[in-house]
């Protein structure tokens, strides 16, 4: 990165707080792949003066994997660790790239004594738009076919099908929906636990299934809002020896690339 | 001997409603053999999703070819059944068409040729029914899970609703004939029988006493039916006419995406966190038992709502066709969960009613119903409770019972263990460091 990312700690230890918590998640900070969505959308708040900052070390796990495999124990031990630390600094909205911390600290930290807004980088990039602060033109994508894939976890966990649109559209893209989108979205395969295991057995993975839909209306670009989609459809496209012709981009990616950063 | 009639009528009526009302106290009792579950806050939001989702239908439009067949039946069936208070009516009182005095001439013909149509669509969507699901091989409803009992149930459904609307146009069209030839007096308006079934009963030249036979017969058939169908709900999936309203109202009113949090644990974790707690402490006079267990491993550990849910399902398949583990062959579906919940509820009651409590048949939900393989199989998208037509939520059985196989049984498999351990450890679900969380910064 050629500009210096902020840690809660160091705004604390300037006696300042961020606009903005952003959660990178443990894809977005581990996974070489999601890595460069994580990337990409520190380069935008960076570009457009938003004042975010990280846990870095002191972020953990939200316990979303552990909890939907079953394992309320670990869950909640991961949640109040995150709550404590979160509370510490006070934290009031939190942003993050991946649907399934999204959906965790939204719904289900709560409960526990988790109290923020949270929202989704599609959410915040719309936000941001209507606010003025950012501006896209989509020149490199004018006229190009892309189709995006709902997340579960943003789409039909929490209802948010429009803003990752709205954002697509500003590009000047062609974006052809599939017929599985929306409410009737497919699962990419990744959740519940499932990125995690070999599937069970049966005719085809599941994103196998989630790929050939999308790459039937042979888009230039498949365009994801999760890091674990990112994954199972760049996987999908793999299988079919198509990863030279489509790619799979987060939104945050195309929009970093049409803003050249 | 002239009360005859009417004697065998009320014995009959209310040996009908009696039945069926112990059916119903059955299915009340074994669904409070689950644990309770607080749903009855924001009444208003409940009354209002019934409203929509149980009466409006709302949901019936996302198929609309079958949405607009099951309308056609439902607002038939439910408009019909006002007919069933004229006839319990008559039959008690031994009088003849009683809607009509009340009524009044005008709207009585009005009100009985909207039944006639009503009746006619409920023939026209029974039998197009039929022909999709015996002849059509739409796949959800051709699927092996529906092999036996289900397939059959289905079509007997189909065939009775059929046999009573034919009923009740021959009692009609009888009935216009001898109110035509003045035997009757002239009561209400029949356009559907009158351009069917009279027309062909005219070319018979039937005498009087022939007819009059044929009607009070199609009247018999058409009332013992429907105490028939009644009671034969209590062994039919076609128990969602009158489950889908509780079930609509108890639904999970949150976001799909929020899972509860168990309150057992929380209090755990808190302990185990409070570095002031005693662990030796004995726990405070009138402090709440632990909970026997965590997760669902038998029927006795789901909710009521779950259950009540068993007993609703219609079995359409809307959930298992856009299940995607589902949908890429994976043994999982999320309407055979709901069927075999029941199955193993049903067997439950029985075995109460046989030994006056339920004495242990060495038989649980989990394993000899519903297979570790289907459970893990689950990615939690919440397509299936998303398709549901009356907000059915098999998800959250699936996710009990993983509960109780991780958290009592420790029988995750070996990778979601490793992940779990990951997490555990390093606070992530790969084996990665916790310091090296932001080394992409510095790339």
């Amino acid at each position: 990165m050629d500009f210096t990312i902020k840690t809660m700690a160091d705004y604390a230890a300037e006696g300042k707080s961020p606009e903005v918590l952003f959660w990178v998640g443990c894809a977005g900070s581990f996974d070489d792949r999601a890595k460069k969505i994580t990337k990409a959308f520190c380069k935008i708040l960076n570009k457009i003066g938003v004042e975010f900052a990280v846990l870095g070390q002191e972020e953990s796990c939200t316990g979303d994997p552990a909890k939907r495999a079953g394992n309320e124990f670990v869950f909640q031990m991961m949640a109040m660790t995150n709550i404590e630390v979160l509370n510490a600094y006070e934290v009031k909205k939190i942003v993050t790239a991946c649907p399934h911390c999204f959906n965790t600290l939204k719904n289900e930290y709560p409960s526990l004594g988790g109290n923020y807004e949270v929202i989704h980088h599609t959410q915040f990039l719309k936000e941001l738009m209507n606010e003025g602060r950012l501006k896209i033109e989509g020149g490199s994508f004018k006229g190009k076919k892309i189709t995006f894939h709902d997340p579960c976890y943003l789409g039909r966990a929490n209802d948010e099908y429009e803003a990752p649109r709205m954002l697509l559209e500003k590009l000047d893209a062609e974006l052809v929906e599939m017929k599985r989108c929306k409410t009737n979205g497919l699962c990419c395969g990744a959740g519940g636990a499932q990125m995690f295991k070999e599937p069970e057995k049966g005719k085809k993975d599941i994103n196998v299934e989630r790929t050939e839909e999308a790459l039937s209306f042979e888009p230039k670009i498949i365009a994801t809002g999760c890091p674990f989609c990112n994954t199972m459809l760049t996987d999908g496209v793999k299988h079919f020896n198509k990863n030279h012709e489509v790619e799979v981009k987060d939104i945050v990616e195309l929009l970093a690339e049409a803003e050249d950063l | 001997m002239q009360y005859l009639d009417n004697v065998i009528f009320l014995i009959l009526l209310i040996a009908g409603f009696g039945l069926f009302g112990k059916s119903l106290l059955k299915i009340y009792r074994n669904i409070r053999l689950g644990r309770e579950i607080n749903r009855s806050d924001r009444k208003s939001e409940r009354w209002e999703t019934m409203a929509r989702v149980a009466m409006g239908q709302s949901r019936m439009s996302a198929r609309p070819v079958a949405g607009i067949l099951h309308l056609f039946v439902y607002v038939g069936f439910v408009i019909i059944n006002i007919e069933l208070i004229e006839i319990i009516v008559d039959g008690i009182f031994g009088t003849h068409r009683f809607l009509a005095t009340i009524f009044g001439h005008t709207f009585y013909n009005f009100f009985t040729a909207t039944l006639e149509v009503l009746a006619l669509l409920v023939i026209v969507g029974v039998v197009l029914f039929f022909i999709r699901r015996n002849f059509y091989g739409v796949k959800r409803l051709t699927m092996k899970e529906l092999f036996g009992w289900p397939k059959n149930d289905a079509n007997w459904i189909l065939i009775i609703e059929f046999a009573l609307m034919m009923a009740f146009f021959t009692m009609n069209s009888s009935d216009f004939i001898l109110q035509q030839r003045g035997v009757l007096a002239a009561h209400g308006s029949f356009p559907i029988s009158e351009m069917t079934l009279v027309p062909f009963l005219e070319i018979f030249s039937f005498d009087n006493i022939f007819l009059e036979i044929v009607e009070r017969g199609a009247w018999w058939f058409h009332f013992i039916g429907i105490l028939f169908f009644m009671n034969y709900l209590y062994y039919s999936k076609h128990l969602h006419i009158i489950l889908a309203f509780p079930s609509t109202w108890y639904a999970n009113l949150d976001l799909y995406g929020k899972f509860n949090n168990l309150e057992s644990v929380t209090k755990e974790i808190k302990l185990m966190m409070d570095p002031n707690a005693d662990p030796y402490a004995a726990p405070a006079e009138g402090a709440e038992e632990a909970p026997s267990k965590f997760g669902a491993e038998d029927v006795f550990d789901l909710n009521q709502v779950q259950l009540l849910n068993a007993y609703s399902c219609t079995e359409c398949g809307r959930c298992t066709s856009v299940c995607p583990a589902n949908v890429t062959g994976k043994k999982l579906s999320p309407r055979a969960i709901l069927m075999k919940t029941r199955d193993r509820l049903e067997e439950v009651g029985r075995n109460i009613d046989k030994n006056g409590k339920f004495e242990d048949d060495g038989k649980k939900l989990l394993n000899d119903y519903i297979s570790k393989e289907e459970l893990w199989a689950c990615t939690t998208c919440n397509a299936c409770t998303q398709a549901c037509p009356i907000l059915l939520d098999p998800l959250s059985i699936i996710f009990e019972m993983r509960r109780f196989l991780v958290m009592e049984q420790s029988a995750a498999p070996q990778e979601l263990n490793l992940m779990m351990t990951n997490v555990e450890n390093n606070a992530a679900p790969w084996q990665y460091n916790q310091a090296d969380r932001l080394n992409w910064a510095k790339d």
